[in-house]
């Protein structure tokens, strides 16, 4: 593969060394940048990892958004390439305005960290595409915060537009409509509260998370080898 | 001059609030009755430097809005309290 | 001048500190102290610093091995567990802070283990928590619990280290001291490994982390009262509880590693009791230096705090450096990247004739505040040989026999009463970060890929289980804890782990009551014991005192650890659980002997009786015997160690980890089915045969009780329950005392 995937760091972030052993474990080719950079030329695909940027403190996300490399992954959307922000990453991208709505606290009130059920409930996006509409995967969900919401108006469109990517098949956490992830207009920047790179080693239980980062690679490196360098 | 503001950052009607209902909920077994709408919030308190009160609210609106409540969910009050008294000041 | 306080105390004794020890300190100085000298006495002489109550019996622990790189007395033990590879371990206790604040107590005791591991230079990849807390219908006990369990949450999660394991008990002595102890696992290449060390004369001590507030500050805070030092009229300054800040303490890591890693630092020492006091004389003492420090220098939380107030702050989330004054920019410039404030805050000195002095100066040539002999404060800490007696009713619990109960005729009823489901309180921890979890929170032992960032690759592995037993050890904590050292070495076998070293954390009563010292010197005892037979060196230890509720002394609570290294992880070890078709074999001998069991004492009140004495030679048997099994490949389908609850309960537990049930005969008897003397494993198995010559081969009796499968679990005259009704009761068991929803989302 010639894809590089850029994943992105920032203080308090933990999850990145497992994105990046996850994808190259899968023959890609992934690369930690720092927060404070302000440039993402060269990579193909970006990632913004799960952990606690910022110790989730005000909002999780809240402070991360304003960060330097957020200029760099705004402007790396709008020309379409590929964006995934897992769990505080997906909380970080809906912060910055990247994907609509928000991540409350769990209805439970609790942290929790299991394995359950996703569906696939859209094709269209870089993270979907080798996968089919209706897949069931085992992924783990970690957090505290994973309460999709947003209004009326907001969910119709994203309903009308197949904008929502993964539904939970048992809600842990209240998320309206049973929402785990959903995707921008173009449908190039994905945010999921589940962590696929938790889900690629048959050593560690489910594998289901591979055919996301596998698809993922997958339009990364057609990316690469389209787009002149 | 240094001016101590408040701004209470509440969720927006409608949103769901499971810390309020939990708070609710627990009240008749400590013996409160008559109790209901609650709702959890933040209060943020913070020392702005600026000439005067008016302009201390403008820069402290300006920061809730850009930073202290996300306006999918939240709103927010903001209210300049009153100069802080130099002495008193954290350094 | 000492001085007095206000109602004519002398100032030692409202500081904490007896006569002699007041005398001692002046025939230390050669003169009488000063109040800033007497505050920094006073906290590292507390029996939470010096452990001068308990330090005469922990002596009598076996602490070396070939493995081990690290013995007690530094931060964390440390062992090489090879592929040039070293693991730091330890386990401390919070008990105290989390019965007052429950949430910021537990979160501060995972603070400060954390940093106890990353001050070695490994990092911190797996916590474990022992929790013990009184009955549950109590309504503060479950707000205990809640908050316990959310303050762990928090700070593990967000500091980002997984929660692997633990374990839950309820017992009534618990019920307003519960024990919130914490365990911490590292990993570094063994280059890494740096010890606190203030060495190197003209060398700096920089300060990192958090500002210093008055946190913790309680035991000298009559200082301030006295009116010797300048103070605000009127406000109560001083926080009784410290918040933890898991993120300043992510940053603390990150930078502290990165300048282990880089070596810039000579030494690193992590600031817990007794804060500045304590790590600058320690750092100091062990290189055998003196070190000035600046308390001027200190940023602080709060303006106008005293120097004894700096010197004995133990706010969180601070580290202290030694580095070379040609390595200072490059530190400042680590440190600047991560968001990490770096001061300096002292400078290493020579001894003179009689050792290296600590002196606290009042600015950078400011006047000298306090001058103590650097070493004195730790190494002349009092040892005391409090008196010890037996309990005076010590023969009419031993007649207390559980073996006088009468037979239940079904034995269903006991076994549903007594199965769990924890995961109520792990599926709030992230036990999967780091994709080290190979088996997580809910089976014997925790397993873990031994892998992070930077650390030379390998294949081997790690398992790790907590231990504690108090039913055991109230009716005989010799052998208590020895059996206790036994399960611990046990559930890391049967992950196929050969056990290497073990940590402990004793948490006991009031140390002025005779009782509570025998029974500390008992399980210390048991403990040297049970190590020595099984060849498991202490590289680590703490003693959590004074644990009472109501007046009345806890059980004694010896929790231990013991980590095993597999040495090829190839594929997930086996777990408990059931696979019909397959045969259930039990290993080990099994008697009927029901002292200290969950039975008798939870099910019919009955504490007494005698333990059966603990048999080393067989317990090594069995743990070489398991490594083999579980080494082979396809060969067993099922492993369960038996302990809480007896044969009874772990068949249960792996009925329902399967949802399979099981016909099995065999069992003489209820005292042979809840029996809980260790040495005995559940295995499910394809290839009986194979197993049963391994075991003969191994001189470990083995039988096989039955075949798996079906949906009852059936014990032959004993119990016989749909295995549907045993999930039922395991899963709704926790959530149902603590007066809480199932939860949510289908089980991982």
């Amino acid at each position: 593969m010639t894809a590089r995937v850029a994943v992105v760091v920032f203080p308090g972030t933990n999850c990145e060394h497992d994105v990046v052993g996850a994808l190259a474990g899968l023959g890609g080719d992934a690369e930690l940048v720092w927060h404070g950079q302000r440039s993402l030329a060269g990579y193909d695909a970006v990632v913004l990892p799960g952990g606690f940027a910022h110790g989730d403190y005000l909002r999780p996300g809240a402070i991360a958004r304003f960060s330097p490399v957020m200029e760099a992954v705004a402007r790396f959307a709008a020309a379409g390439g590929p964006v995934v922000g897992i769990c505080n990453g997906f909380q970080v991208l809906t912060e910055a305005g990247l994907l609509p709505g928000a991540l409350q606290k769990n209805a439970g009130l609790r942290f929790v960290c299991t394995t359950t059920g996703i569906e696939v409930c859209t094709t269209r996006t870089p993270l979907t595409a080798h996968s089919a509409v209706g897949d069931v995967l085992r992924l783990p969900i970690n957090h505290f915060e994973g309460n999709y919401t947003c209004d009326g108006a907001t969910l119709a469109r994203l309903r009308a537009e197949d904008r929502i990517v993964f539904r939970y098949t048992d809600n842990p956490n209240g998320s309206v409509d049973d929402i785990a992830g959903v995707c921008n207009e173009q449908g190039n920047v994905v945010g999921l509260m589940p962590h696929p790179e938790r889900a690629c080693d048959p050593l560690l239980g489910s594998t289901d998370g591979a055919v996301l980062l596998g698809s993922l690679l997958g339009v990364a490196d057609t990316r690469s080898r389209a787009v002149p360098a | 001059m240094r001016f101590e503001v408040l701004v209470e950052v509440r969720l927006r009607p409608g949103i769901a609030d499971p810390q309020g209902a939990t708070v609710e909920r627990a009240l008749p077994a400590l013996g409160f009755a008559g109790i209901d709408h609650v709702r959890v919030g933040k209060a943020i308190r913070l020392q702005v430097e600026a000439p005067d009160k008016a302009a201390a609210a403008t820069t402290a609106q300006a920061v809730t809005e850009r930073l202290l409540a996300n306006p999918v969910i939240e709103e927010a009050d903001v209210q300049v309290l009153g100069p802080v008294p130099a002495e008193v000041a954290v350094p | 001048m000492e001085g007095t306080t206000e109602t004519g105390e002398p100032l030692h004794r409202a500081l904490g500190l007896t006569d002699d020890e007041a005398v001692a300190i002046e025939r230390i100085l050669g003169r009488p102290p000063n109040q800033l000298e007497l505050a920094m006495y006073a906290v590292m002489w507390s029996e939470h610093c010096s452990y001068k109550s308990s330090r005469v019996h922990l002596r009598r622990l076996p602490t070396t091995g070939p493995e081990v790189l690290v013995g007690p007395g530094e931060n964390a033990g440390v062992v090489d567990v090879g592929d040039g590879i070293a693991v730091a371990i330890r386990i401390e206790s919070h008990n105290h802070p989390s019965a007052v604040e429950p949430y910021q107590g537990a979160a501060t005791g995972v603070g400060g283990i954390l940093r106890d591991i990353f001050t070695m230079g490994a990092r911190p990849i797996a916590l474990m928590d022992p929790l013990f807390f009184g009955p549950l219908d109590d309504a503060r006990t479950r707000w205990l619990v809640e908050g316990v369990v959310s303050g762990i949450s928090g700070y593990g999660n967000a500091v980002g280290v997984p929660t692997v394991g633990g374990q839950l008990t309820f017992a009534p002595c618990y019920a307003r001291n519960p024990l919130v102890n914490v365990l911490c696992l590292g990993v570094m290449p063994v280059e890494r490994l740096v010890l606190g060390r203030a060495s190197g004369e003209g060398n700096l001590a920089i300060l990192l982390g958090a500002t210093t507030g008055r946190d913790g500050i309680g035991g000298v805070s009559v200082l301030a009262s006295a009116g010797f030092e300048d103070t605000e009229a009127g406000t109560d300054k001083r926080p009784s509880v410290q918040v933890g800040d898991p993120f300043e303490e992510k940053r603390l890591i990150e930078a502290c590693l990165e300048l282990l890693d880089r070596g810039l630092v000579v030494g690193i020492q992590d600031l817990g009791g007794a804060g500045l006091s304590c790590a600058t004389s320690e750092t100091a003492a062990r290189a055998g230096m003196g070190m000035d420090v600046d308390v001027r220098a200190v940023p602080l939380r709060q303006p106008g705090m005293a120097p004894f107030e700096v010197m004995t702050s133990e706010s969180q989330e601070r580290m202290l450096a030694i580095v070379t004054p040609a390595n200072r920019h490059a530190v400042e410039e680590v440190c600047r990247r991560w968001e990490v404030r770096a001061t300096v805050v002292g400078t290493v000195t020579a001894p003179g004739p009689s050792g290296g002095r600590l002196r606290v100066l009042d600015g950078p040539e400011g006047p000298v505040l306090a001058d103590v002999p650097a070493a004195s404060l730790s190494e002349d800490a009092p040892l005391y040989r409090r008196p010890m007696a037996p309990p005076s009713d010590a023969a009419a619990r031993r007649a207390q026999d559980p073996a006088a109960l009468p037979a239940p005729d079904d034995c269903g009823p006991d076994v549903l009463a007594m199965v769990q489901d924890t995961s109520w309180v792990w599926r709030q921890y992230d036990h999967q970060l780091f994709l080290n979890t190979v088996v997580g929170p809910g089976a014997d032992a925790a397993v873990l890929r031994l892998a992070a960032p930077g650390l030379p690759p390998s294949r081997r592995g790690l398992a790790l289980s907590t231990d504690a037993n108090p039913r055991w050890c109230a009716v005989d904590p010799r052998r208590g804890t020895a059996w206790t050292v036994a399960e611990s070495a046990v559930n890391v076998a049967c992950a196929g782990a050969r056990p290497v070293v073990l940590v402990n954390c004793l948490n006991f009563g009031n140390p002025e009551h005779p009782e509570v010292m025998w029974q500390l010197s008992e399980a210390v005892d048991g403990m040297a014991e049970a190590c020595e037979a099984l060849g498991i060196p202490v590289v680590g230890g703490n003693v959590s005192l004074y644990n009472e509720s109501n007046g009345r002394d806890i059980d004694p609570t010896p929790v231990v650890a013991v980590l095993g290294v597999i040495e090829e992880l190839r594929r997930r070890p086996p777990v408990p659980g059931l696979v019909p078709g397959h045969a259930v074999v039990v290993l080990g001998d099994t008697t009927d002997a029901l002292a200290g069991s969950r039975w008798a004492v939870e099910r019919h009140g009955q504490r007494g009786g005698e333990l059966p004495p603990f048999d080393g030679p067989a317990i090594a048997r069995l743990l070489r015997l398991l490594v083999t099994l579980v080494g082979e490949d396809d060969l067993l389908s099922g492993v369960h160690d038996v302990s809480e609850g007896g044969l009874g309960v772990a068949l249960a537990e792996c009925a329902v980890a399967s949802a399979t049930g099981a016909r099995l005969r065999g069992v003489v008897g209820h005292g042979a089915l809840f029996s809980e003397v260790p040495g005995r494993v559940v295995v499910c198995t394809g290839r009986p045969g194979s197993v049963l010559d391994a075991a003969a081969a191994a001189g470990v009796p083995a039988a096989v009780l039955g075949e798996a499968g079906g949906e009852r679990l059936v014990v032959e005259g004993l119990v016989d329950l749909p295995v549907a009704d045993l999930i039922a009761a395991w899963r709704s068991a926790l959530p149902a005392a603590l007066d809480e929803p199932l939860p949510a989302g289908e089980s991982g």
